[in-house]
């Protein structure tokens, strides 16, 4: 069914946080909190960080003033929409002496408020992981059927941003019920809405809009199009899963560990990175006992534990795993990249340590090792 | 067919019957307080789970073609989860979850000779192997155990070694790594008997299990006999958290070893094994 | 078969050519060892080797307080005895038969004599008991490895 785009100005989008509480969701979007940009419950548009943009670099993000008041104009935070859908803490199930039952979870409706492309792809990566094998996660599945998703057209990328060589963005992909591309100009300010499903049109009808204009369309189109060259950095080309592999035992693994604190940042604010550990506990009289689970991640030292040590015991090979992982295994395991451009983990690792980088770092070597070899070949 | 709604569920067990094998090990046999799990294939494991300890992956050790719903582990106390169930005594309620994982795909090794070589406690994992081929003996051309263990009091299931010593459905060689007292038999690393054994590597399969250098050393002995690497079969292990594929934590290279293992031919393991930390 | 074919199934005599082979055959006879029988003391004078067809051989030391320990088997395929080759040409541990063992043995002072005189036949015998040694080197290794032990083992 063809639903053209409308548009909605800077009044309405209050109305819809208004109509989307009314409705009964949990409205989740981007605010202002401890001098960042985080993802919260929201209850009116007014926690919208209008105004607020953000610079971002390696191991470094800040908040600025920007000179106008748009909602939408920051790339993505430390926080990611993970939280919401894959709980760092959950419980999974109670036992009393043999009976065994599973925790009974509140039923939530999130509607997800300024999803960027990047992170619309994250949420399918994580659907792929969590939802595409043969034993899904049935708590991620329910919180997934209530969700609606309104997503973000990206037009001012940040610093580490690359979704556009990752091929997720700027462009939101398909999976949202809404998509809002913010324009300010002489002509006001305003979004441009693109309605993915049926949920969506629903909410839509219920704010005042029009249907968009073909100078409409093509304005915000042109914004986010032009966005996809003003990336602030971008991940190499190629078939970086067999890159890896042939990495493996390549020398720079141990530069990057002189730099890597192994401190897990980049897990933690990774928007695909799934990883859970389980913790199992009991009340004072042992008889009732819970299991929680809680995420975990791959530079803990005994993630890897194992008859009385861990596997991975260096730096350099907790490093490697996850890059890896991120960026070869997955698509072995899951059938895609890891991997969504969003470049979080570059902002947020407090020695800066840039993936791209150390991408294109073996991509280098590997080109000169074939260099030389064609050149031994060749005297011969 | 079983419906999972909830992989993260264990079900009751109650243990039934204890049998101490050595020191620290012992084979526990399990039956359903209510409903309970699917039928396991040979290789196959389970998620084990103590009250308030914690939960271990352990592979199955008992018999595939018995259908009575039972589930025979046999367990090493190593840690804290192990030793309480190791220490589980009849009347012991625990939990399971699975079968999980690859199998030995016995139906693949039919009509072959099958050279076992268990390695310790791989031992354990290995008998539905032994078990599954005996009780369709006519399947399978000749079948070899070699077992080591590190001294003779150490070998899981001596009994049963013993009986099938006597018997001439399987030739068994079983040896000690510690110099021993008291003791006839081999005296030497299992690689040693295994370099001994003539084979037809077109139609062999090899089944391995035991620590990582010991299956590292092995197949070397048997891939310079001229046996493919596709046809020696590895039980691999990490650390395993939830066993269904979600928690991340059994990786080894792009194997999710809960879901790609715990068996894995050669071919693809031995690449991985070879690099250190992986 | 006769031995001289027997000896090319075993290491090192498989790297001999044929002609050598027949060299070696010349200084060697069959032998059964009945079970429970001493081939040699730690200690003494090394001379003999044993091409064991079947059966098989502990190799043995006394540890006061343990008595006898086996610190290896040798079996069918197997060779035992090279001490006589290096100084000090003695037997560092004593050999016992566990089993019958039907086996070739080699008069080994004629075979340190043919090996000294003919370079040609002693490099590749030399080599290939370099590797067989090495080969027992590695297994005595995996064993040093102590891989079976558990955590709280000792």
């Amino acid at each position: 069914m063809n639903r053209p785009p409308a548009v909605l100005d800077r009044a309405a989008l209050d109305d819809f946080v208004a109509v989307l509480i009314t409705d009964g969701y949990r409205v989740v979007g981007p605010t202002v909190r401890d001098s960042a940009i985080v993802l919260a419950e929201l209850e009116s548009a007014d926690q919208l960080p209008a105004g607020w943009g953000v610079e971002t670099a390696p191991g470094h993000y800040r908040l600025h003033r920007r000179g106008d008041a748009a909602v939408f104009g920051h790339s993505a935070g430390a926080q990611s929409w993970k939280q919401f859908l894959h709980p760092a803490r959950r419980p999974l199930w109670s036992a009393d002496g043999a009976d065994f039952a599973p925790a009974v979870e509140e039923q939530v409706r999130y509607a997800f408020l300024g999803v960027r492309a990047c992170d619309l792809a994250a949420i399918a990566t994580l659907g792929r992981v969590l939802g595409g094998g043969a034993h899904p996660d049935g708590s991620f599945g329910r919180r997934g059927q209530g969700l609606l998703v309104i997503a973000a057209g990206c037009t001012e990328p940040g610093g580490v941003c690359f979704c556009a060589s990752m091929g997720t963005g700027p462009a939101p992909g398909p999976g949202y019920d809404l998509s809002l591309t913010e324009r300010i100009d002489e002509s006001g300010h305003r979004f441009l809405v693109d309605v993915g499903s049926d949920e969506g049109a629903r909410v839509l009808a219920k704010l005042e809009h029009h249907t968009a204009t073909d100078p409409e369309i093509q304005d915000a189109r042109a914004a986010v199009a032009a966005a996809a060259h003003q990336m602030g950095r971008q991940m190499p080309a190629g078939d970086i899963r067999t890159l890896l592999i042939e990495s493996r035992e390549s020398a720079h693994w141990q530069e990057v560990a002189g730099r890597c604190l192994t401190c897990g940042n980049c897990t933690m604010v990774c928007p695909t990175c799934f990883c859970t550990t389980t913790e199992d506990i009991t009340d004072l009289t042992g008889d009732h006992a819970e299991r929680w689970q809680r995420w975990a991640s791959c530079f803990e030292l005994d993630y890897s534990y194992m008859h009385g040590g861990s596997v991975r015991v260096s730096g350099a090979s907790r490093y490697r795993q996850w890059i890896t992982h991120k960026l070869s295994s997955w698509h072995d395991q899951f059938g895609t990249s890891g991997c969504v451009g969003c470049g979080r983990c570059i902002a947020w690792c407090p020695t800066g340590i840039d993936i791209t980088a150390e991408v294109s770092y073996f991509a280098k070597e590997r080109d000169d090792a074939a260099v030389e070899a064609g050149d031994d070949h060749a005297d011969h | 067919m079983t419906v999972d709604l909830e992989p993260m569920l264990p079900a009751p067990y109650r243990v039934t019957e204890r049998q101490v094998e050595t020191h620290d090990s012992v084979t526990l046999r399990l039956d359903p307080v209510g409903a309970g799990l699917p039928p396991f294939r040979p290789g196959q494991f389970t998620m084990l789970y103590e009250r308030g300890v914690g939960e271990v992956a352990i592979s199955v050790s008992g018999d595939p073609s018995i259908g009575d719903g039972s589930l025979i582990h046999t367990i090493r106390e190593v840690g804290a989860v192990s030793r309480a169930l190791h220490n589980a005594m009849p009347g012991h309620i625990i939990g399971a979850r699975g079968p999980f994982g690859t199998g030995w795909d016995l139906d693949t090794a039919v009509d072959h000779d099958l050279v076992v070589v268990a390695g310790g406690v791989g031992l354990a994992p290995l008998r539905p192997v032994l078990l599954g081929a005996l009780a369709r003996r006519d399947s399978y051309r000749r079948i070899v155990l070699i077992a080591g263990a590190r001294s003779p009091g150490e070998f899981l299931f001596r009994d049963q070694l013993d009986r099938w010593i006597d018997t001439s459905d399987v030739q068994v060689v079983l040896t000690v790594d510690q110099p021993a007292e008291d003791w006839n038999g081999p005296v030497g690393f299992v690689t040693e008997p295994l370099r001994r054994l003539a084979v037809d590597p077109a139609r062999t399969i090899a089944f391995i299990c035991g620590p990582e250098p010991m299956m590292r050393f092995c197949a070397n002995v048997l891939l310079a006999k001229g046996i493919q690497p596709t046809s020696i079969r590895v039980s691999l292990e990490r650390n395993m958290k939830c066993g269904v594929g979600l928690c991340g934590h059994c990786q080894l290279g792009p194997l999710l070893l809960c879901r790609d293992g715990p068996v894995v031919d050669y071919a693809i393991a031995q690449p991985l094994l070879a690099v250190r930390e992986l | 078969m006769p031995i001289i074919d027997e000896l090319a199934g075993f290491a090192p005599f498989d790297r001999l050519t044929a002609a050598q082979r027949g060299a070696v055959a010349d200084l060697a006879r069959d032998v059964t060892v009945a079970a429970g029988t001493r081939l040699f003391e730690e200690g003494q004078e090394a001379e003999g080797c044993w091409l064991i067809r079947s059966g098989q051989i502990a190799l043995e030391t006394a540890v006061p307080g343990r008595g006898q320990v086996v610190v290896q088997t040798l079996g069918a395929g197997d060779v035992l005895g090279w001490s006589w080759l290096v100084p000090p040409h003695r037997w560092q541990f004593s050999a016992i038969a566990n089993a019958a063992v039907a086996a070739v043995v080699l008069d080994t002072d004629r075979l340190k004599d043919l090996a000294e005189h003919d370079p040609v036949l002693g490099y590749p015998l030399a080599l290939g008991l370099l590797e067989v040694v090495l080969g027992r080197l590695q297994s005595t290794r995996a064993r040093l490895l102590d891989l079976y032990r558990g955590p709280n083992d000792r």
